[in-house]
């Protein structure tokens, strides 16, 4: 799926069908996830998790069919959706690509590997997607790796110790 | 162990003994090891006996507030009437802190046994464990340790044959630094907000999902087969002076420091040891110039009081900190404190679940008028108006972030106001541009 064709502006959700996340082999996760905890609202994080794997982001009518599925509201759903950072709610780059910057990795030069990294993913600026689809870069707060500054994390790959002159070859892994 | 570096002399290996050998991580690995004997010992036991056990110990909770972890144990209802929960809290993400994860990505059996010691001495039967969304590996080495420990029967409906159910579920955060916060964490496991719960109700009476919880760190619940092994009284053994302060703590060191890692120190060794000797001090040509010793939440250190200070609960504390979590970050005479702080409260800002208008707008308005004596921009009011919005911020909220922000923010300013001094004068070239 291109991921930029869900985001086509007004009505796009609306027109562009929404494909159900759980059904087959996903619903029969979501089934044995709430057999884990005493309620089903309890499940939410974790569908939101199976959406975003599925989809690489959580869209207005996945959030509509997360909220059925659990018995709550689909605004309840958007405020959870939002209150955490790692939920993506546009759709972005095939790699995602966080670097760590707050103090213990800032010290460390941390600003530098941003640069970097904005400059060999051709991204430009912070939270944009590359002109070819390929990254989208965020900075974010504490990674909890910092006695190995500077980690990043593309997509689930956790990358310690990475230093400007590392980034052109790391991102290199990442057609 | 001072992984990734080998073991220094002056380090007690009990937690970290295991770190960078991948063979600890599998089940059978970690029984040759001596793995899992705590837990069929504990299986036996009584609940009172464990609790009492650990209170004899001194173990005090090892996530930042250091409670005294047998009592906390002890407050859970004696008779079971409803479900009782254990929570374990491994979203560590207080900048500095990366302990948590050595523990997890290497021995994440000593976590499970833990877990399930204590799940047993509070009389509940499942335990969630709380992991931080960022941390991928870790969740992968614990999904696997935990798939492993249920096929070998050390999990289940019938522990080790017990008779006794110990179930554990593993809850992936999603990227919140508040969800750290324990009421956050519950919250958060109810596939709610991370907005913390005002107190009382306290976890062991009212908790997740309503019922009696207890929430414990990583590091903690590690330490706790170790204790039930060799005995309360060898661990309280381990302790320089200070009885309050027993064991051994691991310290993550970050920043400006030749070896950052994590070590393991017996409580009450002199905090220069650990800087100088372990972490093999600073980097050559410069000097320490700041230490904040418990992760960024407490107030920071100037190299003389840290150089003065033992380390232990108390012994950061004489010296003008807390041990908090013990990350420590490292500066250097090379660290623009002023910029660091403004990074700080950048931060807190960033985190804050906005429910407190003392925390949602003063992180905000902290982080503002720090960016603006950035830009060259700052009067002579702003270290007033600074220390009014830190009053403001500390001891009104339902929880610590906002306490948090203003730590580093106050003990700056009267630390090292001679930086701040320099871009209001003028006399530092702005390090942000104007807004």
């Amino acid at each position: 799926m291109n991921a930029h064709s869900a985001h086509g502006g007004h009505g796009s959700a609306t027109t562009v069908p929404h494909e159900p996340v759980f059904v087959g082999e996903a619903r029969e996760r979501l089934e044995r996830l709430f057999a884990l905890y005493p309620t089903k609202q309890a499940c939410l994080l974790p569908a939101l998790w199976m959406v975003q794997e599925v989809r690489g982001w959580i869209s207005e009518p996945a959030i509509g069919e997360v909220a059925e599925a659990l018995g709550i509201t689909p605004a309840y759903v958007k405020g959870v959706v939002t209150f955490y950072t790692m939920y993506h709610t546009h759709p972005v780059g095939r790699h995602f690509i966080q670097v760590c910057t707050t103090t213990p990795c800032n010290i460390c030069g941390a600003e530098d590997v941003v640069k970097a990294v904005l400059s060999a993913s051709g991204c430009g600026d912070l939270g944009a997607t590359s002109p070819d689809g390929r990254f989208t870069v965020i900075e974010v707060e504490c990674l909890g790796a910092c006695g190995f500054a500077t980690p990043i994390l593309v997509d689930d790959d956790f990358i310690e110790n990475v230093t400007p002159d590392k980034v052109p070859g790391i991102l290199q892994r990442y057609p | 162990m001072g992984y990734p570096y080998p073991s220094h002399p002056k380090e007690t290996v009990v937690l970290s003994r295991y770190f960078g050998d991948p063979e600890a991580r599998t089940y059978d690995g970690w029984v040759q090891r001596g793995g899992y004997e705590a837990l069929r010992k504990a299986l036996g036991m009584t609940r009172e006996a464990i609790v009492e056990e650990v209170k004899a110990s001194g173990l005090r909770g090892r996530g930042g507030a250091g409670f005294p972890t047998g009592l906390k144990w002890s407050f859970m209802p004696k008779e079971v009437v409803k479900p009782h929960y254990l929570l374990c809290n491994a979203d560590e993400s207080e900048p500095g802190t990366f302990k948590d994860r050595e523990i997890m990505r290497w021995t994440p059996h000593a976590l499970i046994e833990g877990c399930a010691i204590a799940a047993h001495a509070i009389g509940a039967e499942r335990c969630y464990i709380y992991i931080r969304g960022e941390f991928t590996e870790p969740w992968a080495v614990m999904s696997a340790a935990v798939e492993e420990a249920y096929a070998h029967g050390a999990l289940g409906a019938n522990a080790f044959g017990s008779g006794k159910r110990v179930d554990m579920v593993l809850h992936r955060g999603a990227g919140a630094y508040i969800c750290g916060e324990e009421t956050a964490m519950m919250n958060s496991v109810e596939g709610k907000r991370g907005n913390p719960r005002i107190k009382p109700p306290f976890p062991a009476v009212a908790g997740l999902f309503g019922m009696p919880t207890t929430i414990n760190n990583v590091e903690t619940l590690a330490a706790v087969p170790h204790i039930l092994n060799r005995g309360a009284a060898w661990y309280k053994s381990l302790c320089l002076g200070n009885p309050k302060s027993t064991g051994t703590k691991l310290i993550s060191i970050c920043g400006h420091i030749q070896r950052p890692g994590n070590y393991e120190v017996t409580m009450g060794t002199p905090l220069r040891e650990i800087l100088y000797e372990m972490a093999g001090g600073p980097r050559p040509g410069h000097t320490f110039k700041a230490i904040i010793p418990g992760g960024s939440s407490v107030p920071i250190m100037t190299r003389e009081e840290a150089e003065a200070a033992l380390f232990d609960y108390e012994g950061i504390v004489e010296q003008g900190s807390m041990l908090g979590s013990a990350g420590m970050i490292v500066m250097d005479d090379t660290t623009d404190m002023v910029y660091q702080i403004w990074r700080l409260a950048r931060f807190y800002a960033h985190e804050s679940c906005a429910q407190c208008t003392q925390c949602r707008e003063g992180t905000a308005w902290t982080t503002r008028v720090l960016a603006r004596i950035l830009a060259g921009q700052g009067k002579q009011e702003d270290y007033q108006l600074l220390l009014d919005l830190a009053e403001n911020m500390t001891g009104k909220t339902i929880c610590v972030l906002s306490d948090s922000c203003a730590a580093p923010v106050v003990s700056g300013i009267q630390k090292f106001r001679s930086e701040f001094e320099a871009y209001i004068a003028g006399a530092r070239e702005p390090a942000l541009a104007a807004v």
